[in-house]
């Protein structure tokens, strides 16, 4: 107990800069203050999106006008979806446990460019000012919807230029983290340890920063093109001067889809770093959940005119696009496998951080199978969308990095505080989002099969029933962030300190003091032959 | 804290810095990219128009400005073989004959643009859509977006050499500490090559 105390004392929370308290932290460059300047503030916006998110479920409470009119809820998907793809889901895991844990896992001492990592939050911030700035001043709130479609937004007199420069300049934070973890892994990794000594975690973080460098810019230049289009009308998604806004769509979905396995797949490395410290055992397929990582990061860059089935394009172009999706299922389904496998015969200790890992490959595999019906040209059709997309979307992202996000929190919070949370309370916490958030998003199935439109604020009656139910799961699924911040916070503040290791973990980060002190390691450790990923002691 | 970070810049690794730099390329590479996918989509659309459209612009002036940058690649080029024989004198004047080239380069391109304006050639003008059809229009607006967002790489293209050059006054950059002035260099090169590939589709291809 003496001991951790003074590790607390002695960590990168509490050592004197400079600057102290607030300048302090946002003048470090050190990698797990950044990590945690990315914490609050996604965790700020993610709050913000979520009062969205309830204020569009309880306008769907009755059908008819409940509590806003229908260009109010058009702004105000626009604007939950705004937030929480670029500010929330895009950066979420990479930004934030990706700086904390990557240059702990692969024995550095900082990230490669710690000055570029600090102006790539700052980048961040001003993508959030900005977008707030077209919430909040100028003609009207932006009611394109997130995607920013062609021809509309331009044509719209709402404030969509802040907003538009505000998602260029978060893509731009964006490509800074990536590129700062390509060069982390190359050059920086511990003496002796290979490729294949890295743990899952820094793998998928590896596929991820090369979406995000090679993806990003082409959302970019797009969304110039958007913001010129609407300042000197060049015409080049213009109809009215020869432009085809369906190259917007193209275009946008480029980036727009690989960014979804930007979201997934660090979420995916989290899971194979906490399953195996629960099940007290290896992870299993280490090597094939690698490829599969490839894989997806492959093969995602081919999938985007998914997107666009009834836009506008030839069967060969359907077809070869339908194919490709049903591929990224495949090495999905690998990962699914080595996790269950990972358990298999293992020793269960049952704690929160294990029941959200559980439960995202629970409601992962429902957002998985719901998105080949959605792959499938035939059922596309039909589903193309409705509710069924929004219900879809929400269990693979909302499903696959948020619940992947609490996971992870829950499973290196002592890492980062040096203290433990209450886990009777955290598991409460679990409960009651895991119980909102299916019955908040499985009526959405049911509407969008029935022929619900998504973005609608109105609905025939028939639809009553499951919109109430999906309304109250919302608002279970709240208390269930509630309580888990709480908890956390206060847990933050003065829970009980813990040793370095609670979990028994067998991954480098674990070998350090909790909290971790400035430099990390004393000395950068040296790899042996048969050492890591997962058997340090 | 300081004392750490102090240690954090100690760690002193030109490839990491070089490899950052290639990344970056990359996604300059891709942003143009797609501009480049924009254009052959349309090319490919409006064949006539982008043809006749392609013969209003000044070959000349292209042509100039095509060598102009092609001599600046050069001449960064040698400043880094001047910084590794450790001639700073040198290396400081063959960045400056780089900047002002850079400079030449942009003016003929404010006159080009200047030219085009002039006769009602630009983004939105009343006068081009009375008179153009649709893909002459797409044609005149990629060329501005192209050409400008190029102009804005020379732009941050001379920032770079400037900072390089104080940083070269101020020893930090010197025979055996050089990756920003390598780096400067190679962004440098990707300016060019992006003309090297602009010049031909606007100005060649009829």
């Amino acid at each position: 107990m003496q001991e951790s105390q003074s590790a607390i004392q002695a960590s990168y929370l509490r050592t004197p800069g400079r600057f102290k308290g607030f300048l302090g932290w946002v003048t470090s460059t050190d990698h797990k203050r950044i990590g945690l300047l990315y914490l609050y503030s996604i965790a700020t916006m993610f709050f913000v999106g979520m009062l969205l998110g309830l204020a569009m479920k309880l306008e769907l409470v009755a059908p008819g006008k409940t509590l806003m009119e229908a260009r109010d809820y058009n702004a105000t998907f626009t604007v939950h979806g705004v937030i929480m793809i670029f500010m929330v889901v895009i950066p979420g895991l990479p930004a934030v446990f990706g700086n904390f844990l990557l240059p702990l896992m692969i024995g550095a001492r900082d990230v490669a460019f710690p000055r570029i990592n600090l102006l790539s939050w700052y980048f961040y911030v001003a993508g959030v000012v900005l977008i707030l700035i077209a919430l909040l001043f100028g003609p009207g709130t932006p009611d394109t919807g997130w995607t920013f479609y062609a021809p509309y937004s331009f044509k719209t007199g709402t404030n969509m230029l802040p907003a538009i420069f505000g998602a260029f300049i978060l893509g731009f934070s964006s490509i800074l983290t990536g590129l700062n973890f390509i060069v982390t892994i190359h050059r920086m990794r511990a003496p002796g340890m290979g490729w294949m000594k890295l743990p899952m975690f820094a793998w998928t973080l590896y596929g991820t920063a090369w979406i995000q460098l090679l993806a990003t810019p082409v959302v970019g230049i797009t969304l110039v093109l958007v913001a010129l289009e609407r300042l000197f009308g060049i015409g080049v998604f213009d109809p009215a001067l020869g432009g085809d806004p369906i190259l917007y769509q193209h275009l946008f979905w480029i980036y727009s889809h690989p960014a979804v396995y930007i979201m997934i797949l660090p979420a995916m490395g989290a899971v194979s770093e906490i399953i195996p410290t629960f099940a007290q055992k290896q992870l299993f397929g280490y090597k094939a959940l690698i490829l599969s990582t490839m894989a997806i990061a492959f093969v995602g860059y081919l999938v985007w005119g998914h997107h666009m089935f009834t836009a506008g394009m030839s069967g060969t172009a359907q077809y070869a696009f339908s194919l490709l999706t049903f591929l990224v299922a495949i090495p999905s389904a690998i990962k699914v496998f080595n996790w269950i496998s990972t358990m298999y015969k293992g020793s269960i200790n049952m704690q929160t951080p294990f029941y959200w890992a559980a439960s995202f490959i629970f409601v992962f595999m429902i957002g998985g199978f719901s998105g080949l019906v959605l792959g499938s040209l035939a059922t596309n059709i039909h589903v193309h969308d409705t509710g069924f997309v929004v219900a879809h979307f929400h269990y693979i992202v909302f499903g696959g990095v948020g619940y992947s996000f609490m996971a992870a929190i829950h499973y290196w919070f002592p890492k980062i505080y040096g203290r433990m949370y209450d886990s009777h309370w955290a598991n409460i916490g679990w409960i009651l989002f895991f119980v909102g958030f299916v019955s908040l998003y499985t009526p959405m199935f049911w509407l969008g099969m029935k022929g619900m439109p998504r973005r609608y604020y109105d609905y025939l009656p028939e639809f009553h029933g499951a919109n109430i139910l999906s309304t109250f799961g919302s608002w279970i699924l709240a208390m269930g962030f509630i309580v888990i911040v709480f908890n956390l916070i206060r847990a933050a503040r003065s829970g009980p300190p813990v040793g370095p290791n609670p979990w028994n973990g067998k991954t480098m980060e674990w070998m350090v003091p909790s909290p971790p002190p400035v430099e990390n390691f004393e000395e950068i450790p040296v790899v042996g032959e048969n050492d890591g990923p997962y058997n340090y002691e | 804290m300081e004392k750490t970070h102090q240690a954090h810049h100690e760690h002193y690794d030109p490839e990491a810095s070089k490899i950052g730099m290639w990344l970056f390329i990359f996604t300059e590479l891709l942003l143009f990219g797609a501009m480049f996918i924009i254009y052959s989509v349309y090319r490919y659309l409006n064949p006539e128009a982008f043809h006749l459209a392609g013969e209003e612009l000044n070959t000349l002036i292209g042509a100039i400005n095509t060598v102009i940058l092609l001599v600046s690649s050069m001449t960064i080029a040698m400043s880094t073989s001047a910084i590794r024989k450790g001639n700073i004198w040198l290396t400081q004047q063959l960045l400056a004959i780089t900047l002002v080239l850079a400079l030449v380069f942009l003016v003929n391109k404010y006159f080009e643009w200047g030219s085009k304006f002039s006769h009602g050639i630009f983004p939105g003008s009343e006068y081009m859509l009375a008179n153009y059809s649709q893909g002459e229009i797409l044609f005149f607006g990629l060329y501005f977006v192209m050409t400008g967002l190029h102009a804005v790489h020379i732009l941050v293209g001379m920032g770079l050499i400037i900072w390089t050059m104080i940083e070269v006054r101020q020893k930090k950059i010197h025979q055996e500490k050089y990756d920003l002035l390598e780096n400067s260099g190679l962004y440098w090169h990707l300016v060019d090559i992006i003309w090297i590939f602009l010049f031909p589709l606007f100005y060649l291809i009829h």
